[in-house]
């Protein structure tokens, strides 16, 4: 294979991010983002302590290792104790696990079904 | 060669969970030829060992790993690097050569198909055996290259991933080109996939093997040709069930019996997969 080519498909490979980036850029906060519809979803696994318990061994399993344990927040990954998500209905919480944050780092978590976000925000919302 | 890669890939698995702290994340794909739109969590590694066995008749049976590091750049960026080595009977093991590859989300949020790009470069053996995709006019004499074959392949391979999450399901699609950098045609192939957990809930008790650790499915892969004879004749075609155990602590082992679906394909093949997820790698060498 020529270098020529070889060098030009490195090139390419490196340069696709920067396009990626370029159509991730503009968006705002995420809780923007939420259709109403989504925003006023009720949680089906509302709060029982066997709800909560399922949500943090969910929690610990898939979230701990970038928001700590305690879901204290670690470097830039932030405190889940705050008013935002004190604040934020549950429908807002599921909508974000689903969608995630890409261009700020919050992963999307569809490959969780659905009722396993729910338990999820049901332990969040038990945080606070 | 093959000895000190092995004495390689031994201490990576062994030494990697002891070096640090343990997982907890799973791993990405249910599958093991399709992709999904689900991508490495930033910051996270995933080592594992992607392995095929086959007998292909008139031929040596043969074992085929494709040691695999996957590191999340991004939320939507991960990039990948395999490691190919193979096992012949009555003929030798030996580095069959290398692939990196990168994925890219196309669209941030979460819609009813996501769009990914993929994009490969591979430097392997003519005679690797390791089928991490059916292209072009794949068939099972393939599989009765010898180790020693000198032919040395650097391919660029191209795939849009169109994957779905619907109630609890994946459905994903490939959609496969090939092209030689030596010259040769493009070269085309597909694969799908479909799995879901077999427990939608999570229990609030530990568990290890139970229903909500367990994902069952199957993937459908082959070839379509190349750019002067597209289709689906002349190429191999093979249908996969898939089982996932995601153990709690971040191991995830993986079965897939794979049956030939026509006279080009091989009969039978057995896949077997092992990978271990590190959690917020760069995070844990900083000391942070």
């Amino acid at each position: 294979m020529p270098r020529s080519r070889l060098a030009a498909l490195l090139v390419a490979m490196a340069a696709l991010p920067a396009l990626s980036i370029s159509i991730a850029a503009g968006d705002g906060r995420w809780q923007a983002k939420v259709p109403a519809d989504a925003r006023q979803r009720p949680n089906p696994m509302a709060a029982e302590a066997s709800r909560i318990a399922a949500g943090e061994k969910l929690f610990q399993r898939n979230c701990a290792s970038c928001h700590g344990k305690q879901a204290e927040g670690h470097l830039k990954h932030p405190d889940l104790h705050s008013a935002r998500v004190r604040n934020a209905t549950p429908g807002e919480l599921e909508w974000l696990l689903k969608n995630g944050s890409l261009k700020n780092g919050m992963p999307s978590w569809s490959r969780l079904p659905e009722p396993q976000r729910w338990q999820l925000v049901t332990f969040l919302k038990s945080l606070n | 060669m093959i000895q000190p890669l092995n004495r390689l890939i031994r201490v990576a698995l062994l030494a990697g969970p002891l070096v640090f702290a343990p997982g907890s994340s799973v791993a990405q794909e249910a599958y093991f030829v399709t992709y999904s739109h689900q991508m490495e969590e930033p910051g996270n590694l995933e080592v594992g060992v992607k392995s095929v066995a086959a007998s292909p008749k008139g031929g040596n049976a043969f074992l085929a790993n494709a040691m695999e590091f996957e590191y999340g750049v991004k939320a939507w960026w991960t990039s990948e690097l395999y490691l190919d080595s193979q096992a012949t009977a009555n003929e030798s093991s030996l580095f069959t050569g290398f692939r990196w590859e990168n994925r890219f989300r196309l669209l941030l949020g979460e819609h009813r198909i996501n769009p990914v790009l993929y994009l490969e470069f591979e430097n392997v053996n003519g005679a690797d055996k390791s089928l991490l995709e059916v292209v072009g006019h794949d068939t099972r004499a393939d599989f009765l290259e010898r180790n020693d074959r000198g032919e040395k392949k650097r391919e660029a391979e191209l795939k849009l991933i169109l994957s779905s999450n619907v109630r609890g399901w994946n459905i994903s699609e490939n959609m496969i080109a090939e092209k030689n950098l030596g010259g040769e045609p493009w070269e085309f192939g597909y694969a799908l996939g479909a799995s879901r957990p077999l427990s939608l809930v999570s229990s609030a008790k530990h568990c290890v093997l139970c229903r909500e650790n367990l994902s069952a499915g199957a993937e459908m892969y082959g070839g379509l040709g190349e750019r002067y004879s597209f289709g689906l004749r002349d190429t191999s075609h093979y249908l996969a069930p898939v089982v996932e155990w995601r153990v709690p602590g971040g191991t995830t082992f993986k079965l897939s019996p794979g049956f030939g679906l026509n006279n080009k394909s091989q009969p039978f093949l057995f896949r077997f997969g092992v990978s271990y997820e590190i959690d917020q790698i760069a995070s844990r060498l900083r000391g942070n």
